[in-house]
């Protein structure tokens, strides 16, 4: 068997378990490396429609840059949530998660953070692209690229509640969209904001803060809210 | 009347308001009526067909 | 302490009764409320000194918006009561608020509209109070689309309360943004007509409709909830003796 090691056997503490799951996802997503580039050029081609749609000059694409950024940021964040649980639950791991005696809140963690890993730092890191090509000066970029990643961590534990609410529900997509985005508009306020100052030039540090609480509030509740969600799902 | 009905110039706002408003409160009840109707007859359907577990 | 009055109070059959026997001791007080509060906003109070008739239309707005967080908290806490005790009657109540609140959340969008174009002249502004109300009318949407797409009632139950009770903890959360990132982008002069200022005469019949329509939720949540015992209610003795009356 070349499956990865399955955490519910055996493993000690919770952190340790959580270790496992992290593990096991990034290796099974890696082997997976097409649904991994999906959301990516998602968040590019959606980058590329507003130049088409509104003016090739670049100094009225930087008045919206920011807003463009994270629309897409948001978008592709949620197309990457189908991933989230849903083989998980087609094989079956997800009941052996809720059986495996370890706290269900810990694993949810843990797969958020692999989704996060996977999707939230991978758009960060191509966040300074699109923003160039809308018009961003260079020295904008670190504050864009602090935005994003912090603001994706919020996004993923948002998402991952919105997805283990609609596990089991066939043709979720629509549903999962009127869910999630509602709750993620104040990441979308903050890290829109975060990228505007940044792209004028002027400190980013409040919004970032900003972001960054609203990654730790989402931190501690939202695998709890997933975990409850997802046992309720197996019933 | 006239001169109420005008809404000193607002009448264009303020009935309108109203009647949203107030037609919302009247689904309201009309809506609850229905669901509690449909609910008590999908039940005597049940009793019926012998449902139930008494 | 004995806690045999809660379950009594829990059991669907008593409930079922109650809110029965309960319900004109709203309906009727909600309705001579509202009709007066009708006569005193249209008719006794006197018109503002900015904004003339057309602030009458606070008679309507501002108890909608009051029902839609109002009505949106109910069903929060009964979803929370209902996942921490599994009382199916609190599930009931949850699933009885979701209609009830987004009806009277979009009253309050209509409404803020109507009042929007006299005093901003525009039908639409991007205001912190009117952009909240619109994301809480996509969570109500969001609720009951959830509840909607899942076949197993007991399932959807469950799975709406934890929706219900995440929704609740970020409604704050949106507010504060909004009203955060409308701080930053308010032109200065956005008011055309400075807010009413309330006096008495004019207060009085908001009072009234604000309560009037509070026991009219309670009023219509009860009828409502009956409907949704009876779906969740297998055993057939007592849906027979329900029936019956």
């Amino acid at each position: 068997m070349d499956e990865p090691r399955n955490p519910a056997h055996g493993a000690a503490s919770v952190l340790e378990a959580a270790r496992l799951v992290l593990e096991r996802d990034l290796t099974l997503a890696l082997r997976r490396r097409g649904q991994l580039v999906q959301p990516l050029a998602f968040f590019a081609i959606v980058t590329t429609l507003f130049p088409l749609a509104i003016s090739p000059e670049l100094s009225r694409l930087r008045e919206v840059a920011a807003g463009v950024l994270w629309v897409a940021a948001l978008l592709a964040s949620l197309l990457a949530l189908e991933f989230l649980f849903r083989e998980d639950a087609y094989d079956g791991t997800l009941e052996q998660y809720a059986l495996s005696g370890q706290p269900l809140t810990g694993l949810m963690f843990a797969k958020t953070a692999a989704h996060w890993l996977l999707t939230g730092l991978p758009l960060a890191l191509m966040a300074p692209l699109a923003a160039l090509s809308l018009g961003a000066p260079p020295g904008s970029l670190p504050g864009i690229v602090a935005s994003v990643a912090v603001g994706t961590v919020a996004l993923s534990l948002i998402g991952s509640i919105g997805a283990a609410l609609t596990l089991g529900i066939r043709r979720s997509g629509v549903l999962l969209a009127l869910l999630t985005l509602p709750l993620s508009l104040p990441v979308l306020i903050f890290g829109a904001r975060a990228s505007e100052l940044a792209i004028h030039g002027e400190s980013c540090v409040a919004p970032l803060e900003l972001l960054a609480a609203l990654a730790v509030l989402g931190i501690t509740l939202a695998p709890l809210a997933a975990a409850a969600a997802v046992r309720i799902s197996l019933e | 009347m006239r001169e109420f009905l005008d809404m000193g110039g607002y009448a264009a706002f303020v009935w309108p308001s109203y009647a949203v408003t107030l037609a919302v409160v009247v689904l309201n009840v009309v809506w609850a009526r229905r669901s509690l109707a449909r609910s008590r007859a999908a039940a005597r359907r049940r009793l019926a067909a012998g449902g139930g577990d008494a | 302490m004995s806690w045999t009055w809660f379950h009594r109070l829990a059991s669907p059959p008593h409930i079922y009764r109650l809110a029965q026997r309960l319900t004109p001791w709203f309906a009727w007080p909600a309705a001579a409320l509202i009709v007066a509060a009708l006569y005193g906003g249209l008719v006794l109070a006197p018109p503002d000194y900015q904004q003339g008739d057309g602030f009458r239309i606070i008679y309507m707005h501002a108890p909608s918006a009051w029902m839609s967080l109002m009505v949106y908290t109910t069903m929060a806490v009964a979803a929370a009561v209902a996942l921490i005790w599994r009382m199916k009657v609190a599930h009931a109540v949850a699933a009885s608020c979701a209609p009830i609140g987004a009806s009277f959340t979009f009253a309050a969008l209509v409404t803020g509209s109507l009042w929007g174009e006299p005093m901003w002249g525009t039908w639409w502004e991007w205001d912190p109070r009117l952009t909240s109300e619109l994301i809480l009318l996509f969570l109500y949407l969001g609720y009951m689309g959830l509840r909607g797409a899942i076949e197993d009632p007991q399932r959807a139950d469950r799975t709406s309360a934890v929706l219900a009770v995440v929704g609740i903890v970020n409604v704050p959360i949106i507010h504060y943004s909004v009203t955060w990132w409308n701080s930053l982008h308010q032109a200065p002069s956005v008011m055309r007509l400075g807010k009413p200022q309330l006096s008495t005469p004019m207060l009085v019949p908001l009072l009234m409709m604000l309560l009037g329509f509070t026991l009219f939720f309670v009023a219509v949540l009860l009828v409502r909830v009956r409907g949704e015992i009876l779906v969740r209610e297998r055993s057939a003795s007592w849906i027979r003796e329900a029936l019956s009356t």
